[in-house]
């Protein structure tokens, strides 16, 4: 029997450590540790619901598990056979407990294959991924293909780039393998910044060998002895996993010197981000790795020609690579069943937000946003209704109701004026304001920015500053024109994707929320009530009844009395001096009696 | 050459970081990284000491130490506080937590209180999206926060 315990950081946060821990007591003291296995895995994905806790083989999926209910699980599931319905997932809509993910609405429309291992091995044991098919991949590779076939393997599949921008990855790999050259590196991006996001880290967190097992069959079949993974340094526990993998896979002689006995030599190393966003593009990336600050430098020449150190690099992005072993495992044609005809295969996506559930899905290419909303995500929380959702994160775009039945795959999205990026899915209600949204991101963008080429560094800061004018109320229509043009500009002038891309939260806002523009210069309205300087709050005399409580818990002291008693109460009522008031909500969240609102 | 005023000892845990890096100037986000992990911040000193063992220039460091947002010359509070402005937590209201504890430790962002107890930042993306809004304090993470949690969580370090 194995007990399987999500070791992701989400569910890290809610106490998961502790559970493993109690486990480990409990069992012990029931003298089962020789019988039961209890494993520290990678994300399981629904995060919602998290901390999960998993019981092979019966698959019982146990949700929001605190420490204190282990005792419970042990010695009613464990040794006595029976589920502890409280602790099994229910359905919203027919209140039942289900006790198997695959029939949770949440599984039932997705596929896992870059995932295909998160949830299932431990990550710290190489075996456990053996068992599960882990390597067989590059065996195959070694034994009975040439570096053209599995090249020709990779391009008749149609994998395309998951890191954002979709470029066919076999190809990438035929142009990297044709350049001779003395040295060759395998790159792997696993630097990943988009906020929102965190498919990467919990592949590297939850199935590391597949990406170690992939670099090095890219390895062979360009021609690379060498593999480079640019990790955050923010990703501790991804950065030490890795570790483990690369180190049990030279153990076991699938890294290293004349590996599996064929000939091949391949090893990997490290090397540390240190948070900039714009290294995740990969002329940036390689200035990192170089000790450089991480500035583009325009293309060509392409890495695959001049990359680390001047040799021919090929830089593929974390999920890119882990579906590099299961197409050559299970062939292209397999792998072309799946998803669309121009993107085959799947996409995990980040889905957060305004919505149910919370998690890391990976569904087909093709699938609607309709389906990934409603379907897998359970809908909008606290019944509110839908008003967009952000996908490719600040280099993307906000798509709306009329998108919903949008089939995805990287052309689609990019026609609907946004963009796949890296796979953040940001899901809003009606409480957000989308001049506000593209304020944030251009913020991020501004932050970000390495200020080597102008559009970037100093349009987007004018376009930052043109949206806190209309988000502050003293926008003009002028203003919303002049965010179009210099958007343009900014479009086509700029150096790398970053700046390329970053005027599309602002486009795809105004394309599609206008009207919400408009409010906000003409008649210097917020009505998601989020822009604070178009608020105001007011105390309603007739219902206050004069105690004071706003009063005290007020930190500008801008609330005092109003030398008026309204009838039937025996205290004067409080108003609020509307220059002195920050708008920061505490005398609303502490009045009992509803007196005080937002107009 | 600049006049360097750290503590012998500090100066020898840079020289031996800087060595076991083989003082190659290639490895100058290593080198940083490490240093930082020891010292918590990296001062114009240390700077200067790192550029002299990995004869760099001055300039050249200080322009990858300012590229990066992970690297920081200002000290850190005991207990630094990050809260997460991704856009998951965003649209949950990070802001509104943020601004609640800026209030109650009376600090800007990236500033420290005057006894050096907290210091106030922002990160993007902690990765537990699933409990947005999410500040760390330390290594801790506190998840679905609201503005009215966050005397009482600022109340557990105080004591």
């Amino acid at each position: 029997m194995h007990v399987l315990i999500c070791g992701g950081t989400g569910c890290k946060s809610s106490n998961s450590l502790d559970i493993i821990d109690n486990f480990r007591t409990i069992l012990k003291e029931k003298n089962l540790q020789n019988e039961v296995q209890v494993i520290k895995t990678g994300c399981f994905g629904f995060c919602e619901k998290g901390p999960i806790v998993k019981i092979m083989p019966d698959n019982t999926f146990y949700t929001q598990v605190k420490p204190e209910d282990v005792r419970r699980i042990v010695e009613e599931h464990i040794v006595k056979g029976r589920k502890v319905p409280e602790l099994l997932y229910m359905n919203p809509e027919n209140k039942e407990h289900v006790s198997d993910s695959k029939h949770m609405d949440f599984y039932k429309k997705q596929i896992r294959i870059a995932l295909r291992n998160c949830g299932f091995v431990d990550p710290e044991n190489i075996e456990e991924s053996i068992s599960r098919g882990g390597y067989e991949a590059l065996a195959k590779c070694l034994t009975e293909m040439t570096p053209e076939q599995v090249i020709a393997e990779m391009k008749a599949s149609g994998l395309r780039g998951r890191g954002g921008a979709g470029f066919p990855t076999g190809l990438k790999w035929e142009l990297c393998a044709k350049n001779k050259a003395d040295q060759k590196y395998v790159i792997c991006n696993a630097d990943e910044g988009d906020p929102g996001a965190f498919m990467d880290r919990s592949i590297l967190e939850g199935d590391p060998n597949s990406i170690v097992e992939a670099m090095a069959i890219c390895g062979y079949a360009i021609g690379a002895t060498k593999g480079l993974v640019y990790i955050r340094a923010e990703y501790p526990l991804a950065i030490e996993r890795l570790r483990i993998a690369i180190a049990q896979a030279r153990e076991y002689g699938l890294l290293g010197e004349d590996v599996l006995g064929t000939g091949f030599n391949f090893d990997i190393e490290l090397r540390y981000g240190a948070g900039a966003f714009v290294c995740g593009e990969e002329t940036a990336l390689i200035h990192s790795m170089e000790g450089q600050r991480g500035e583009p430098t325009l293309k060509p020449p392409f890495p695959a020609v001049s990359g680390y150190l001047g040799k021919p690099s090929n830089v593929n992005n974390v999920e890119t690579l882990a579906n590099v072993p299961v197409i050559i495992t299970k062939g292209a044609a397999w792998f072309r069943t799946i998803g669309t005809e121009k993107s085959p295969g799947t996409k995990v996506f980040a889905l957060a937000g305004q919505i149910n559930n919370v998690g890391l899905i990976e569904v087909p290419m093709g699938i609607t946003l309709r389906e990934i909303i409603y379907e897998i995500g359970g809908g909008i929380k606290d019944g509110r209704q839908f008003k967009a959702v952000q996908t490719g994160g600040p280099s993307g775009g906000c798509l709306t109701a009329k998108h919903l039945d949008t089939a995805i795959d990287y052309d689609s999205l990019v026609a609907a004026g946004s963009m796949m990026g890296s796979g953040g899915m940001v899901v809003m209600d009606e409480t957000s304001c989308m001049p506000a949204i593209a304020k944030f991101y251009l913020e991020f963008t501004c932050e970000e920015s390495c200020g080597k080429c102008s559009p970037c560094r100093i349009g987007n800061k004018r376009l930052c500053e043109i949206l806190e004018k209309i988000t502050s109320g003293n926008g003009t229509m002028e203003d919303l024109q002049n965010l179009r043009n210099l958007a343009a500009v900014i479009k086509d002038t700029a150096l790398c994707g970053l700046g390329q891309t970053s005027p599309n939260p602002v486009l795809s806002t105004l394309d599609n929320f206008w009207d919400e523009y408009v409010e906000h210069v003409v008649d210097k309205k917020c009505r998601a009530g989020v822009c604070k300087k178009l608020m105001k709050y007011e105390i309603d005399r007739e219902k206050c009844i004069g105690c004071g409580k706003c009063a005290k818990g007020c930190p500008a002291d801008a609330i005092s009395s109003a030398n008026y008693i309204a009838p039937g109460h025996k205290l004067s009522s409080m108003t609020i001096d509307a220059e002195k008031c920050l708008k920061c909500g505490a005398c609303i969240s502490g009045c009992k009696f509803g007196a005080i609102s937002v107009k | 050459m600049a006049i360097i005023k750290l503590s012998e000892d500090k100066v020898r845990v840079i020289k031996d970081i800087c060595a076991s890096f083989g003082n190659k100037s290639g490895e100058i986000i290593n080198v940083l990284h490490q240093v930082q992990g020891r010292f918590g911040y990296l001062s114009a000193e240390v700077q200067e000491e790192v550029a002299h063992e990995l004869n760099m220039s001055v300039a050249k460091v200080y322009g990858i130490v300012s590229f990066y947002s992970f690297f920081t010359m200002q000290p850190k509070g005991e207990h630094p506080i990050d809260v997460c402005l991704g856009t998951a937590c965003y649209v949950r209201g990070a802001e509104k937590v943020l601004d609640a504890f800026s209030r109650q430790l009376n600090v800007k962002i990236g500033e420290c209180t005057p006894d050096g107890k907290f210091s106030l930042n922002t990160l993007r993306c902690v990765g537990a999206c699933g409990l947005a809004p999410v500040a760390m304090i330390g290594d801790k993470v506190y998840g679905r926060l609201t503005p009215d949690m966050i005397p009482g969580i600022i109340a557990e370090y105080n004591n």
